[in-house]
């Protein structure tokens, strides 16, 4: 069955999130990183930022809810129960930190069919509330038996 | 900053998973996939197990070059590719080669590797240098 690829070059509503101090102490035990810049907010000041700063793969935090309605949208018909996370690329702009407000917007980049296998892939597109755009993430979903 | 000359390695990233991990990245991260969290639930859909999240392998990735170039600042872009699949309470090694490097940039091709398997593959790294 061939995939539907009538969707690609839809965008969806906006996602916001506010980083908190917290949040990015959190994260950054959970993936093992000890850069006191992400722990203690003086090192932070005293390394020249604002407040604690997020790891970069933080993008996962504020930017993957964004993903979620193009995965369940239902013009997609994309088989969540076959998915495999296939790839993942993201391009960073200036560091984000805590105090942050982050606005994430997700297209459908591309839908195709290979080897009996869907691939989609959405971007995501996350700006700071001065509007930099502090990451572009690609997330490729492969759909086995498609 | 570790060396960044075409030809180096970067220093590696050992870590190993505790039984734990997979539970407190789901929260940390906001990914509550039952096959990362729940025994039964992975075993039933075919599973050995509860698996790493892709993106915890990703970020021991994303780790190792910030480490390698001395602070977050440095970390432009991260592409990487997920295959076979993690488990917690084995070692993950992370490694890296300098591809390329000059005008104030660096190309790193990056692997995650678990018991000699590679779980991301296929990663690449530009970094500000």
């Amino acid at each position: 069955m061939p995939v539907n690829s009538q969707a690609v070059g839809k965008t969806y509503e906006p996602t916001l999130y506010a980083v908190g101090r917290e949040k990015i102490k959190e994260y950054a035990r959970a993936v093992g990183e000890t850069n006191p810049v992400y722990l203690d907010v003086e090192a932070a000041r005293a390394a020249g930022y604002s407040d604690v700063v997020a790891p970069p793969m933080f993008a996962v935090v504020y930017s993957a809810p964004s993903v979620g309605p193009p995965i369940f949208d239902p013009e997609i018909e994309l088989n969540f129960a076959m998915m495999v996370h296939g790839g993942q690329e993201f391009e960073w702009g200036p560091l984000v930190v805590a105090g942050d407000e982050i606005t994430t917007v997700a297209s459908v980049k591309d839908i195709h069919e290979s080897d009996g296998r869907g691939y989609y892939v959405f971007e995501s597109v996350s700006s700071n509330q001065r509007g930099e755009q502090v990451c572009r993430g690609t997330w490729t979903n492969i759909v086995r038996g498609v | 900053m570790a060396d960044l000359a075409v030809g180096a390695q970067i220093p590696e990233v050992r870590v190993t998973p505790d039984k734990y991990l997979t539970a407190r990245y789901a929260g940390a991260s906001g990914d509550f996939n039952p096959i990362h969290i729940d025994e039964d639930f992975a075993k039933a859909v075919g599973l050995p197990g509860r698996i790493l999240h892709g993106l915890w392998t990703m970020a021991q990735v994303a780790r190792a070059q910030t480490e390698a170039a001395g602070g977050p600042e440095h970390l432009k872009r991260l592409e990487v590719q997920f295959r076979g699949m993690g488990v917690p309470e084995q070692e993950v090694v992370v490694s890296g080669t300098v591809r390329e490097s000059g005008g104030g940039r660096a190309i790193v091709d990056t692997v995650a590797e678990q018991a000699g398997k590679q779980i991301i593959r296929n990663a690449e790294a530009e970094l500000e240098i």
